[in-house]
């Protein structure tokens, strides 16, 4: 098991090394020259070439790459070339809506698809597992943009319970920010959650073919307790791979979502940094979405562990 | 995972007779063969001219005339989608098969040699599937500007590690055939035997994959296009429709209904069609309640 551990940790790293090698080589051969976009077209040649040499983009490639990638170590990002601010500091105020944003989702599609994933599984053949699992299907289907816009109409628009988009910030109270985020978690859990159920349903059905099972109820537990109690807890190991896969689908959903609904998280940043070509900007927010999904893989493992005692043990 | 149990007969008209029994995979081709009819048609015929803008009929609801209503522009919304669906269908068909022509014979060669060569190809694959796939498209069409040419590119790379996993895998489970022995007894080469016998025993497990990579592509194209990175105006595409009705929602709500139910009938319909074949070459599947 730690063999297994020390091998995944070591694969995160490596992820994250390529990743950064990645990022920095795509955005290297970007047009536009970041100096020459910070002073404007007016800017004499030698001025430009002034700011080049203060940016560090005067070096060569390799020691300006390491120099990047120290300073992603120690979480110093560097400026940002259209603000003059640290990116830390963007990225400080906007991971305030991102985060519970992805969270908030990855609570909700677990709540919902669980349950439904039990319920479907406990009646598989009859009209509730049909029922469930066409609803689902067209859930997976589902453009969460497109769900987010409709969610908008009917919630937004037409019953006016909850803003249409924008955020009030926490600093306006939890209640009004918790709010605004309601429907763009919405939009992001539900396909997610059509997922995860089928998910669920499949990996439940084939525990439940096993003879613990039957055992189980032979010796009069339950239905309801034996799916809590066994099925689900051995069904849980598919289950958590795909809720870690989901969690970057959910970070890259975020991206789109707060677009729909204009809340000012890091998706929002990384379109304003794409368009006005503040690469360094741009970089770090990739690299920590990459981080932070590497980061959830290895929970994941980790969490295998947790579940299955059978793992600890193996060689 | 595996192909037929022994003994089971595989002649196509036993499975002509499972698939057509099979309601997924009925439902899933008749939706997915209207929409391509559909994209051909539009090659011909759509109903209004859509480059041509008429100020005059702009935002009409849904009539007998527009039957999807007509746009800010004044352009016949169904005829819009009609074209639209040739974007959508093009984009992820092609991101399709860059994924299958590379990560096919990537996975068939991994698992051939086994080894190093297999393990580093894994790695490779694992580090590809950290990056957020839409993410990264976004990324990508960020720096290479924003064209449906570079939203394939994207799609494509993503799709690339996808195939290679599903290849070797299936792969792995036909190498130690005994049908696979007697090749090798016979004296054909890794690359023949891949040919003329992996591959033909992994094509379902394949052609399952390529409809779901299909919808994932849809899905993801809709998306890059409506945040502005796929296909570019005026060429009508169903993201960008639904970007453009997002501001009009208060007036012309049917703008924003329509491109969205042709984006969920057609991933849909694909959906289907991949569980329906799943279903016909499993052969658990028929043991399932």
């Amino acid at each position: 098991m730690t063999a297994y551990l020390l091998k995944r940790l070591l694969i995160g790293a490596a992820t994250l090394v390529v990743a950064s090698v990645v990022v920095f080589l795509m955005l290297e051969v970007v047009p536009g020259d970041p100096a020459r976009v910070m002073l404007g077209m007016n800017a004499s040649e030698a001025q430009v070439e002034l700011l080049r040499d203060q940016m560090g983009l005067n070096q060569p490639l390799i020691v300006r790459y390491l120099d990047w990638a120290r300073g992603l170590l120690s979480l110093d990002f560097g400026k940002s070339y259209t603000y003059s601010v640290p990116v830390i500091d963007l990225i400080r105020e906007r991971i305030v809506v991102s985060f519970p944003l992805a969270v908030i989702a990855l609570a909700l599609s677990t709540l919902i698809a669980i349950p439904v994933g039990l319920f479907a599984a406990a009646r598989r053949g009859r009209a509730g597992d049909t029922a469930a699992m066409a609803v689902a299907q067209i859930g997976v289907a589902m453009p969460n943009f497109w769900f987010a816009l409709l969610l908008v109409y009917v919630f937004a628009v037409w019953l006016r319970l909850v803003p249409a988009g924008g955020f009030p910030g926490w600093g306006a109270g939890a209640w009004p920010a918790l709010k605004a985020l309601i429907l763009p978690a919405v939009a992001l859990a539900l396909p997610q959650a059509a997922i995860l159920a089928r998910v669920t349903r499949a990996a439940l059905v084939e525990v439940l073919g096993e003879d613990y099972i039957r055992t189980a109820r032979a010796k009069g537990m339950p239905m309801r307790a034996v799916m809590w109690r066994h099925a689900l807890r051995n069904a849980m190991i598919p289950v958590l791979t795909i809720m870690g896969l989901q969690f970057a689908f959910l970070l890259a959903g975020t991206i789109i979502i707060e677009n729909v609904f204009y809340l000012p998280g890091l998706g929002r940043l990384v379109f304003q940094a794409i368009t006005q070509r503040d690469l360094i900007v741009v970089e770090s927010v990739v690299m920590l979405l990459v981080a932070a999904v590497v980061t959830v893989n290895l929970l994941v493992d980790l969490s295998y562990a947790l579940v299955d005692p059978r793992l600890r043990t193996r060689q | 995972m595996s192909s037929m149990a022994p003994g089971t007969p595989s002649t196509l008209g036993a499975l002509a007779g499972r698939a057509f029994a099979n309601r997924s995979f009925v439902i899933g081709l008749f939706i997915t063969l209207v929409v391509a009819a559909l994209a051909l048609v539009s090659f011909f015929w759509t109903p209004f001219d859509v480059t041509r803008l008429i100020v005059a009929d702009r935002m009409q609801p849904p009539s007998s005339a527009h039957w999807f209503g007509t746009d800010h522009f004044g352009r016949d919304v169904l005829s819009m989608i009609m074209i639209g669906s040739r974007n959508s269908i093009a984009v992820a068909l092609v991101a399709v098969g860059i994924g299958m022509g590379i990560g096919v014979p990537l996975g068939c060669w991994a698992a051939a040699r086994g080894g190093w060569i297999d393990e580093a190809l894994m790695r490779f694959n694992d580090l590809i599937f950290a990056f957020p796939a839409l993410l990264s498209a976004i990324m990508i069409t960020a720096v290479f500007g924003p064209s449906a040419i570079n939203a394939i590119i994207a799609i494509g790379i993503f799709n690339i590690p996808v195939f290679a996993r599903v290849a070797r895998a299936g792969a792995l489970s036909i190498w130690p055939r005994e049908y696979i022995l007697a090749a090798r007894a016979a004296g054909k080469g890794k690359a023949r035997i891949t040919i003329e016998h992996i591959i033909p025993n992994i094509a379902n497990l394949l052609l399952v994959q390529g409809t779901i990579q299909f919808a994932l592509g849809i899905l993801a194209e809709a998306a890059l296009s409506y945040v502005g990175l796929g296909t570019q105006p005026p060429m009508p595409s169903w993201g960008r429709m639904l970007f453009d009705a997002q501001t009009l929602m208060m007036v012309a709500p049917w703008l924003a209904l329509f491109p969205g139910c042709a984006i969920l009938l057609t991933v849909l319909g694909l959906n289907l069609l991949g569980d329906g074949i799943s279903d016909i070459f499993d052969p658990r599947a028929r043991r399932r309640p």
